[in-house]
């Protein structure tokens, strides 16, 4: 537990109002920055915080909020705050909180309600939110008394961050906040009769896997989203060292098993790379270690992995042979499962394997867009490339979605854990700038670095106001393609090429971030790229760039939705090779 | 994968305002098709008992446990399906039935073990407890006496010997057989 805060006097045993009692809970829980929009039902809430140690951080809109706490939980490890008010401000949260569930991230959202004796009276800006949250929170609590809100607080936090962590809302009303009560705190341990998140792996099932690991000649290990959650990064590396089995990460797996590792074959699944998704397709046996099989990685579930048998090392036994069908469920942490592992596992040097599927990737990396000319465009690919280099690999990345989020994941070496945040789960776009300032402020140390286009970017650029008020710097570079990008290579694979409703007209975004006092720059030659990063790095306060990109570019390569993962669209070959810039200037990995 | 059959779950939840709603939320959310879902107060303070019916195969039964489980108000599920369960229905059958038809029907309330519990010149209610196939049975039975009315439970269970709510996982699943 974190230590109560110094600056925190301890007034255990006084009467306080319901709305102090919320930050006393708030400071307990270790929260030194939430994020929130006031309003009539959390007034009273707002009136008592500036009493406590901690900064509030107004958004422009609710959504903001919400998914500013999960850029913050994301960044951090810790639990992501959020705060707003009933009704139409509790409904805009809950875009952030699905996005949440969905990725499975702590997060606690404080709602204000309408006073208890006005609930189920379509009172003013009253809306069920717990009603509304229940599919998309891990659980949510309406409290309509002061003494009900310390406990509740406490047990939301402990059930946010435990297990498989996830979003909690806690709704208010306004009688509860005004209303005094003895303030009382415990820091005994909670226990819940009907919730037990601690699953510890079964002793004959880590045997099973380990005569599956010793028996395999051709093992893939995938590193999913749980290898961050459980801090595992250090055990894959000691597992994969001694086994030299190859590692697959999916899209929020990226940077938990380091990037440029020898054994990292890269990301697999819809936009995986070809070699990946074949190596899947040839394994003898897959340890999918944190991850939960989601269509996005699978593909066509009749034709995936046959040849594999598969241990799925998962916290949720509700995962388990959900999507696909496992021989040996490790239901536990997914770190201790591999330490537990570890020792039984032999030394192997696995060569046959390793050189099949390098030699599989020789094939496709010829077709990397990375390799190829530039022939005096700016191509998206190229733009994050170039970020990287020019970041070497040490910013803190947030991606928006659609293409440039599979760019950054192909052409952004993440080497370490956490300095990836991208909406994984629920793809949502308007993600990356709010969740952006909230990894601001979790990680201030670090260049933050937002990707998005220039469809999610306009959904809630309004948060640059907010990077003005608060004063803080991020990196937002809009890769700026004209169409809703992701939508229109649909379009152009599976919809008879009719662009319909993705062509987009967007504002001057060097003028939108110079009406906020910040400042914007405009990229529009590949040369131009290195001199816009640096000038982003040095200046203070938030840089816009807009990257103004080949308008129908496509990610490459490509399963279709449903499709076999063997079957993917290939990049086009190599056009030109000789005019290789990246080669030329000997400035690649 | 095994075939999908009728399932029967005891699903103990704290007694807590919203609880059947959550419940309901996640088998709706998890397209698990609610064949009957009855709930009432036990003898624990504090605890309510569920006993819902639905088509699932094995799989699909465990993760529909394994999902109860995750939820906070959940104490306990047994998949009491494939158990020495008593399993109990009850309906109120109001029928058509004039003077000349009542002795008819009440032997056939005989026959099932039934009760009529309220009579007029020209209809009787009808009381039944047992098994939903019994019930079913009753049902038909009075169909050509033209029902007027019909209101039956969902099914309540119980397993005949004595569960112990122990708190191990039951929600682990087993390897497959032929795995290593
Ligand atoms: C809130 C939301 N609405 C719609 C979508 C569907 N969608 C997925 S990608 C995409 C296009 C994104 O366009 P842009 O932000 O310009 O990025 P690009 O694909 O061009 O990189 C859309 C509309 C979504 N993911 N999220």
């Amino acid at each position: 537990m974190t230590p109560a805060n110094p600056k925190l006097k301890n007034r255990i045993g006084e009467s306080l109002s319901g709305a102090q009692i919320i930050w006393e809970a708030l400071v307990r829980e270790g929260v030194e920055v939430c994020f929130g929009y006031p309003g009539g039902a959390i007034m009273p809430a707002y009136d008592a915080m500036i009493q406590y140690p901690v900064h509030h951080v107004l958004t422009r809109h609710e959504q903001g909020a919400s998914h500013m706490a999960d850029g913050y939980a994301r960044a951090s490890g810790q639990v992501g705050v959020c705060i707003a008010t009933s009704g139409p401000g509790a409904t805009n949260l809950i875009t952030g909180i699905a996005t949440a569930m969905l990725d499975s991230i702590p997060m606690v959202c404080i709602t204000g309600q309408v006073p208890s004796a006005l609930i189920g009276s379509d009172a003013f800006q009253e809306t069920d939110i717990t009603g509304c949250t229940i599919p998309v929170t891990k659980h949510n609590y309406l409290v309509t008394k002061p003494e009900q809100i310390a406990p509740t607080i406490r047990e939301a936090f402990y059930v946010a961050r435990s297990g498989r962590p996830g979003p909690v809302l806690v709704d208010i009303t306004k009688d509860a906040q005004q209303q005094s009560c003895v303030f009382e705190w415990s820091d005994d341990e909670i226990v819940l009769p009907g919730y037990r998140p601690d699953y510890a792996p079964l002793p004959e099932q880590l045997e099973e896997a380990v005569a599956l690991i010793k028996a395999a000649k051709r093992p893939i290990l995938f590193a999913g989203h749980g290898i961050i959650k459980s801090q595992a990064t250090d055990a894959v590396i000691e597992f994969v060292e001694k086994t030299n089995i190859p590692v697959a990460c999916t899209l929020l797996g990226l940077g938990g098993f380091p990037a440029t590792h020898p054994r990292n074959l890269g990301m697999m699944g819809m936009h995986g790379e070809t070699w990946v998704n074949k190596a899947i397709q040839d394994a003898d046996l897959i340890i999918a270690a944190g991850m939960r099989f989601d269509d996005r990685v699978t593909g066509n579930l009749k034709t995936y992995a046959q040849n594999a048998k598969k241990i799925h090392i998962e916290l949720d036994p509700a995962e388990i042979n959900k999507n696909v069908w496992v021989d040996v469920p490790i239901v536990g942490d997914v770190g201790e499962v591999l330490a537990d592992l570890l020792p039984h596992v032999e030394q192997c040097d696995r060569s046959e394997w390793l050189d099949y599927i390098d030699e599989i990737k020789g094939d496709s990396a010829v077709r990397d867009i990375k390799n190829l000319p530039d022939l005096g465009k700016l191509y998206a690919a190229h733009v994050i490339h170039d970020i990287y280099r020019f970041t070497e690999g040490k910013a803190l990345v947030v991606t928006d979605v659609g293409q440039h989020q599979m760019w950054e994941a192909q052409y952004y070496k993440h080497d370490y854990p956490r300095k990836l945040l991208t909406s994984g789960g629920l793809g949502t776009m308007g993600f990356a700038l709010p969740a952006g300032i909230g990894a601001k402020f979790a990680q201030p140390g670090d260049s933050v670095w937002v990707i998005c286009g220039d469809g999610g970017f306009q959904m809630t650029q309004a948060e640059l106001s907010t990077c003005a008020q608060e004063g803080i710097k991020v990196n937002v570079a809009i890769i700026n393609n004209g169409f809703l990008g992701m939508v229109r290579q649909w379009q152009e694979f599976f919809f008879g090429g009719r662009y319909v409703a993705t062509p987009l007209l967007s504002p001057d975004f060097v003028k939108i971030a110079e009406a906020h006092s910040l400042t914007g720059i405009r990229v529009e030659q590949r040369s131009e790229v290195e001199e816009a990063v640096r000038v982003a790095e040095a200046t203070e306060g938030t840089v816009v760039i807009d990257f103004r990109v080949e308008q129908e570019d496509a990610v490459y390569p490509m399963v279709p939705a449903g499709a076999n993962l063997h079957d993917m669209i290939q990049r086009p070959a190599a056009p030109n090779q000789d005019h290789n810039p990246i080669f030329e200037t000997g400035e690649d990995e | 994968m095994t075939r999908s059959v009728k399932r029967t779950f005891a699903v103990f939840v704290e007694d807590k305002p919203g609880v059947l709603n959550r419940v309901a939320s996640l088998f709706r959310r998890r397209s698990y098709n609610i064949d009957s879902l009855n709930v009432g107060t036990t003898h624990e303070p504090g605890v309510s008992r569920m006993t819902i019916v639905c088509d699932a195969d094995t799989d699909t039964a465990r993760r529909i446990e394994a999902n109860l489980y995750k939820m906070v108000n959940v104490l306990w599920v047994d998949d009491i399906t494939h158990k020495q369960t008593i399993d109990r229905v009850l309906a109120l059958i109001k029928v058509n039935c004039d003077r000349d038809q009542r002795d008819e029907v009440l032997k056939i309330c005989e026959v099932f073990r039934a009760r009529a519990i309220d009579m007029s010149p020209d209809r009787i209610t009808i009381e039944i407890t047992g098994a939903r196939d019994k019930v079913e049975g009753l049902v038909s039975v009075l169909k050509p006496f033209g029902i007027l009315e019909l209101v039956q439970t969902g099914t309540v269970a119980m397993t005949r010997g004595v569960e112990k709510h122990d708190l191990a996982h039951p929600t682990v699943p087993a390897s497959r057989n032929d795995a290593a």
